[in-house]
């Protein structure tokens, strides 16, 4: 296994490897870090020499990916790519355009990132997996078909108005709960419960959908006609069978998710003020800071490929057919 | 005048009747499609979305208005302002402007002001009970904000498939039929682009795209322009973060298909690789692209509003559902409060999304071989 587990890692990284190319290419070269002072500083009225302040203050005034003027190894390093691409792999981002170390920023807000996402992922996957077993079991009753036409509805709803409906109802309204903000500790809680519920209404409809085709899949199979005949009932077909043999397809869309948890929400972070990754990231995206958005986009990736990684683990856990080759 | 997403729209609608009338003279699709026809729920989606396509399509014949001559010029003069036949068909609603906010239906603006006689009190309207929907903040009727936005949402619905589709199909036929590093390269590719998270990809597109659009303003001669090429480079972008799965399932059914008698069949006959490829496994992974063409397209409604909302969505000129979210969110928060600019929003994208999402599904049933008929 562990033979296994090398070789995989060993595949990440030419995946790695493409993904920082990518995003070198993409704010390196199809824009030069002269488009970008300009961008940030004003596009009319700006002299050259604020801009090589600006690029000097970032350290953007090396070459790009060869540096003539420099003696040794110093040729491939004192270069843009090196310096800010390169370095990504042993972790190193650098600072931000507005100065901020950005892996202490990371550090900082990966807390409060996963006091949201955790919970939403738990209770949504519970709250889905029962909901869509709950419709399997009234199957092709007027309770099914009332829970499948709910679900259409309730994906057809743009994720942004049960986070603008839900804070407007419960916030302003019934002034249950803050309106946005986080808290130290257990203060955090009274902040997170909205967040968490309108993350885990707003996933229901497509899921349970998903999951109640998968389950209708497996319960047209022959095991289960053989597990009725032998006098098992409904609930225990279900439960010992059904559902067991639903986790391949399952896990492969839920296990690859894990890792991105850390990221956070984007929009749930961003309307709630709670200081994330993902409002980080919005808020990069908004000041324009591509240093923190390539952050962002290597940590992304490298968190999906570990969910790739295990996703291909429990495989093994759940199918004993599978086996490492 | 024409603008490129017009064209390309056009190109789409005409590829689609073109396919319809191919389809006719094809058995198996028109017993298909009979299927869709059949259902209820079918039909009525289809009726909602032509609707919808109607309304985009006559947003989408643009003209510039011809100035009056003021004599000392030889050629003709145009207006800045493009204008379509939806405006043209809208002239009351878009020309019927108030000072600010107004309820739907209302006889006076929202707010109270100063009146010309001194005392503090709701002035009237200058068209009152014309706003269906009420205006807006700078006082814009909120039902021709709606209709205008629906444009921009088929078109990132649309297009971005539409962009996508050539690439998705092509690599994805030819991963499964070539096989070896051919494949190997073609995974390679999709792994990578989907391991980069889908929103900050688009992020550092659209960012990059701004850069490139703010340093050469003389390519754009309008406004209108400028934006539609946002519009269009945004679709592009969403067309490459969304191919990575259409490639992988056609991949995984070409490789499915390769192993069958006819191809077998067709090898043994010395048929090249290209022929075979598109006479034997292209029009039999039809059915797998026409599924994902309808299944996608309302995700990617939704996702136009949620990317406009972060800021890297459609150009801020566009008029979009997004856009619209975006600026009447705050009012939510005023008192009294502004609700039917926001609430028309999300009605417009709730039934726009709930059609496609139906007609979605009555398409997969039918065209899904493993679907029980």
């Amino acid at each position: 296994m562990l033979a296994y587990i090398t070789r995989r890692l060993l595949y990440a990284l030419p995946i790695l490897i493409g993904v920082n190319l990518i995003t070198f290419a993409l704010f390196f070269v199809v824009n030069s870090p002269d488009d970008m002072a300009r961008m940030q500083l004003g596009i009319k009225r700006v002299t050259p020499e604020a801009i090589e302040k600006w690029k000097a203050e970032r350290g953007y005034d090396r070459p790009l990916v060869w540096n003539e003027r420099a003696t040794g190894t110093g040729k491939a390093t004192e270069t843009i790519f090196f310096s800010k691409s390169v370095r990504m792999f042993a972790f190193d981002f650098g600072r931000a355009d507005d100065g901020r170390d950005i892996a202490r920023e990371i550090r900082m807000r990966m807390g409060p990132s996963l006091a949201v996402a955790l919970p939403v992922f738990v209770l949504g996957l519970f709250a889905t997996l029962s909901f869509a077993l709950l419709l399997v079991y009234f199957r092709a009753t007027t309770l099914d078909f009332a829970g499948v036409v709910l679900c259409v509805a309730m994906m057809s709803i743009s994720g942004l108005f049960y986070i603008i409906g839900g804070q407007w109802l419960v916030s302003k309204v019934w002034h249950l709960v803050p309106i946005s903000g986080f808290g130290d500790g257990l203060d955090a809680a009274k902040f997170v419960v909205l967040p968490v519920a309108i993350g885990v209404i707003g996933g229901i409809g497509a899921g349970a959908r998903w999951y109640r085709t998968i389950f209708l899949e497996e319960i047209g199979r022959d095991y289960v006609r053989t597990a009725r005949a032998k006098g098992l009932s409904e609930r225990l077909v279900l439960f010992r069978h059904v559902l067991r043999n639903a986790m391949i397809p399952i896990l492969t869309g839920v296990i690859v998710v894990i890792p991105s948890l850390f990221l956070g929400s984007l929009l749930i972070e961003s309307f709630f003020g709670i200081p994330g990754l993902g409002s980080y990231t919005i808020d990069a995206i908004n000041a324009q800071d591509f240093a923190v958005v390539r952050a962002m986009v290597f940590i992304g990736s490298l968190l999906y490929i570990v969910g790739l990684l295990l996703t291909d683990i429990s495989y093994t856990l759940v199918d004993p057919r599978v086996r490492f080759q | 005048m024409l603008l490129w997403s017009d064209a390309l729209f056009f190109l789409l609608i005409a590829a689609v009747a073109g396919g319809a009338w191919w389809a006719r003279g094809q058995k198996h699709l028109r017993l298909a499609w009979a299927q869709v026809g059949a259902s209820r729920v079918g039909l009525g989606a289809a009726a909602v979305l032509a609707v919808f396509f109607a309304i985009g399509l006559a947003d989408s014949l643009h003209y510039r208005e011809r100035l009056p001559d003021s004599g000392n010029s030889q050629s003709p003069q145009y207006a800045v302002e493009v204008l379509s036949a939806l405006d043209a068909l809208l002239m009351p609603l878009k020309t019927r402007t108030e000072k600010t906010y107004s309820a739907p239906l209302a006889t006076h603006l929202y707010a109270k002001e100063t009146m010309e006689d001194g005392s503090r009190g709701f002035p009237p309207l200058k068209h009152p009970g014309a706003h269906l929907l009420g205006t807006d903040k700078v006082g814009q009727d909120v039902l021709y904000l709606s209709l205008k936005s629906i444009r921009t949402g088929l078109l990132i619905g649309t297009l971005t498939t539409l962009i996508m589709l050539p690439a998705a199909v092509f690599l994805g036929i030819l991963a499964g039929y070539a096989g070896g590093w051919v494949d190997d390269v073609i995974q390679y590719l999709y792994t990578t682009l989907n391991s980069i998270p889908g929103v900050l990809l688009i992020a550092a597109a659209v960012l990059m795209m701004q850069v490139v659009i703010d340093t050469h303003p003389g390519w754009f001669a309008t406004a209108a322009e400028r934006a539609d090429a946002r519009l269009l480079a945004l679709c592009a972008i969403l067309g490459v973060t969304s191919w990575t799965g259409l490639c992988r399932l056609l991949r995984g059914e070409t490789l499915k298909l390769r192993e069958m008698e006819y191809v077998q069949a067709a090898r043994a006959f010395g048929a090249s690789g290209l022929a075979i490829m598109l006479r034997h496994i292209l029009p039999n992974v039809m059915h797998i692209v026409i599924i994902a063409l309808v299944m996608d397209f309302s995700g990617l409604v939704l996702a136009e509003a949620v990317l406009s909302y972060v800021g890297i969505g459609v150009d801020p000129n566009t008029v979009s559902f997004g856009a619209m979210i975006n600026t009447a969110r705050m009012e939510l928060a005023r008192e009294p409060m502004v609700w039917w600019s926001l609430a028309a929003a999300f009605c417009f994208m709730f039934v726009l999304v709930l059609a496609a999402n139906l007609f979605a599904d009555v398409v997969r049933d039918a065209f899904d071989p493993r679907a029980a008929k």
